[in-house]
């Protein structure tokens, strides 16, 4: 598809001029998987036709519109999954999706740190004690990934392939801001769908300098850290703290307590490390280990990943210490 | 939970809404600002479900920027309104209809100041003043109360400290700030942000 276009020398810009949401709209049911032009943005959505031709049972539309909804009381996001599956046709999952994660992100005068937790969970089950949830999308941006892990995988993947193609055409890299717009255009033909992603862009931008200002950049290019949340329900948000998932209110008080400006790299890894832990011990639907990754302006470095069995153990063993040392025999709540 | 409120003065439109960007219980952002500037004089205040709000409220505003690029003019309030409701018109029977509740304030050279109130069935009404969200049921009874067509522009924010100091002693919601403009012949001014521990009239 864009690859294609590459190859033609085709400037997408032309292409795409007729790129309101109107046309998007009007085309987007009308094509085929296989449609060859250079749309940009036109990315297939099942329509009910399609999926009564499939021969894959599970892909067919229940017509009562009754919800696929999850009993799943940790979903991260209640109130979009409502709307979800009210306002669109239900397509049956194969199997049931969870969304149990903790990740957060913010900026201090270092960069930008992004953390998470390494737990994927299915149906009540850890499915995968080591997963990855931040991950890298060039050299300055990672992302934290929170939702359905496939949804997250593949839609990072898209975002680093298009970003990529950015760069390789207009000869500068796309800021974060642009990163985060993009990729919440190509979040939107799928709103109402069972797709989930919740993601935090950390990114370092380089900015300053660049003649041409892309008229759907409201501020201009600014150097430095940079944080924005995008969901595939729509929202875009800039901010200098966010964390996503189930285990977030968790996080955010730890977060709140600790996160300031003035922050060195040391103490906003162990802020971090602290939120993801506190929020692990509580939620069940995330655990095992912590991935710390710092954005700077040399570009992203990763901690190498700590398992926070270990820390409980060792907070343990401190408050016992704490114990003997104040010589009382009131044992604290673990 | 997301509050909008207009006022509309002999020469002026007085505008406010609320800071909270939410994410089912979490405060996700505590400085967001719901206006769009869609011209020198026009502002639309945009709430509703989450990606809708400002994916509609762009669509408009690139639109309205549009036209003035093309035609050398800029959009009157009322014909910027009238065009807001016409989208939200054609994208309510479709598949993927925009929830958005709106108010468009703006000021026209010929009319004057003007306050639109527009809500996701695509309703337009242009009225002296007007009130989204959950707020709207406790403040719109004191803007009955205490409105008067020949406001002046601190009668006017008093009369805003009015409504918020009712949210902040009734609503269950914590709004704890919210921007604040005034539309008027030289523009769209920024006034100084409502918060919490703003004094207000009324304890």
């Amino acid at each position: 598809m864009a690859l294609q276009d590459l190859c033609r020398s085709r400037d997408f810009l032309l292409d795409s001029k007729e790129t309101f949401f109107g046309s998007f709209w009007g085309n987007m049911t009308s094509r085929s998987p296989l449609h060859s032009s250079a749309d940009f943005f036109h990315f297939y959505t099942p329509t009910a036709k399609y999926l009564g031709q499939s021969p894959i049972e599970f892909g067919q539309v229940r017509d009562s519109g009754a919800a696929v909804l999850r009993t799943d009381p940790s979903c991260s996001l209640p109130t979009s999954v409502a709307v979800a599956a009210t306002c669109s046709q239900s397509v049956p999952l194969p199997f049931p999706m969870s969304h149990g994660t903790t990740t957060l992100a913010f900026v201090f005068q270092g960069g930008v740190l992004a953390a998470a937790d390494t737990r994927s969970s299915c149906a009540g089950l850890v499915e995968c004690p080591s997963a990855q949830k931040v991950l890298p999308i060039h050299s300055h941006l990672v992302g934290t990934t929170s939702g359905t892990s496939a949804d997250c995988a593949l839609w990072k993947r898209i975002l680093a392939r298009e970003l990529r193609l950015y760069q390789l055409r207009h000869g500068r890299r796309l800021s974060t801001a642009g990163a985060a717009k993009l990729l919440s255009h190509m979040l939107h033909p799928f709103k109402g769908t069972e797709l989930c992603v919740a993601a935090t862009l950390c990114g370092w931008d380089v900015g300053g300098g660049d003649g041409e200002e892309r008229s759907n950049r409201s501020n201009g290019n600014s150097c430095g850290p940079s944080l924005y949340y995008v969901c595939s329900d729509g929202t875009r948000l800039q901010g200098a703290l966010f964390s996503v998932g189930s285990g977030s209110p968790y996080a955010y008080s730890i977060l709140d307590q600790g996160v300031r400006w003035g922050l060195t790299a040391e103490e906003a890894t162990a802020v971090a490390r602290e939120a993801v832990y506190r929020a692990t011990h509580r939620d069940a639907y995330s655990g095992n280990n912590v991935d710390v990754y710092l954005v700077s302006s040399g570009g992203w470095a990763r901690r190498r990943r700590e398992d926070l069995k270990e820390e409980y153990y060792r907070e343990k063993a401190r408050r016992e210490r704490q114990q003997e040392a104040a010589g009382t025999c009131v044992t604290a709540p673990e | 939970m997301e509050y909008l409120i207009g006022i509309q003065g002999p020469d002026f439109v007085l505008v406010a809404a609320d800071n909270v960007a939410a994410s089912s219980i979490i405060q996700m952002k505590h400085d967001y600002d719901k206006m769009f500037k869609l011209s020198e004089k026009i502002l639309l205040l945009c709430v509703g479900e989450a990606g809708d709000t400002v994916q509609f409220a762009e669509y408009i505003q690139k639109n309205v920027q549009l036209y003035k690029m093309r035609n050398g003019y800029e959009l009157s309030p009322s014909a910027a309104a009238n065009f807001t409701r016409k989208n939200l018109a054609e994208y309510l029977r479709s598949r993927t209809p925009y929830h958005v509740n709106l108010l468009l304030a703006g000021y026209d050279d010929a009319d004057g100041p003007s306050l639109f109130y527009m809500d996701y069935l695509s309703s337009l009404a242009k009225t002296p003043f007007a009130a989204h969200g959950y707020g709207a049921f406790l403040t719109l009874s004191i803007l009955d109360r205490h409105y008067r067509p020949d406001l002046t522009r601190e009668e006017a924010v008093d009369l805003l400290k009015m409504c918020i100091a009712e949210l902040n002693r009734r609503f269950i919601l914590n709004l704890p700030s919210f921007n604040v403009r005034v539309i008027d012949k030289e523009g769209i001014h920024d006034l100084e942000k409502i918060s919490a521990g703003t004094k207000t009239d009324t304890n």
